[in-house]
């Protein structure tokens, strides 16, 4: 299993659970097993077309994904999805 | 829908603000509660924008804000919002703010002019993200 990182101001979306274990060889797979068993946080990571939001970051350990293969990266038995919402303003 | 910010804290946001003039200062607010907040910690954090847009655009990185979270946790507290500066503009949430805003976070702006703070409003992004809701500072 993997595990994704809620970032706080989506706990709510996710009965308050910090971190939720999901499978799926793939990062697509996990954040669609995530937003399956949490509807209500779809539309706040995900677009209509199925891509991550602009404002939210998704790390496999260290690594933010865009630098990666970015939703088909591939993840592994213990690694660790951070879902980071980028803080910006004006 | 309220939030609680003791006088010692707004006053660090206040110095944050005057100390990041003629740019935008901001930071994260720790504390807890739900639909009424209480803040018990404000975290400083560097504005990440490049040079020739701090003045009206602030960002934090990734990598500084899961240090805040996970400060705040090491403190028993929640990251429950953020605040920044509006130098030399009124502390309204802009159009840009609101694109920008999460769900769930309080966003205390305090306007600054010439480098002295003059007063703070906090905001919360609707449910379906269409406004920001002005929240009581207390």
């Amino acid at each position: 299993m993997t595990t994704i990182r809620i970032p706080t101001p989506l706990r709510a979306y996710t009965g308050g659970q910090i971190e939720v274990s999901v499978a799926g060889p793939t990062v697509a797979e996990a954040i669609t097993e995530l937003t399956t068993r949490h509807p209500s946080i779809k539309p706040h990571i995900l677009q209509e077309d199925g891509e991550l939001r602009p404002f939210v970051n998704l790390f496999k350990g260290e690594e933010n994904i865009k630098d990666l293969q970015g939703l088909k990266t591939a993840i592994a038995e213990g690694d660790k999805l951070l879902l980071i919402p980028s803080i910006a303003g004006g | 829908m309220s939030i609680i910010i003791p006088p010692d804290l707004l006053a660090k946001i206040h110095a944050h603000g005057e100390q990041a003039f003629p740019d935008e200062g901001a930071g994260f607010l720790f504390g807890s509660g739900d639909e009424d907040r209480q803040v018990s910690a404000v975290y400083e954090l560097p504005n990440a924008r490049e040079d020739e847009a701090r003045h009206n655009r602030y960002l934090i990185t990734p990598q500084d804000y899961l240090k805040g979270e996970l400060e705040a946790e090491r403190l028993g507290l929640d990251v429950i919002g953020v605040f920044h500066s509006h130098p030399n503009s009124p502390n309204h949430a802009s159009e840009y703010d609101r694109d920008w805003a999460q769900p769930f976070f309080s966003y205390v702006i305090t306007s600054v002019y010439d480098a002295k703070a003059v007063e703070s409003r906090c905001w919360r992004l609707s449910e379906d993200r269409s406004q920001f809701l002005e929240e009581n500072i207390a």
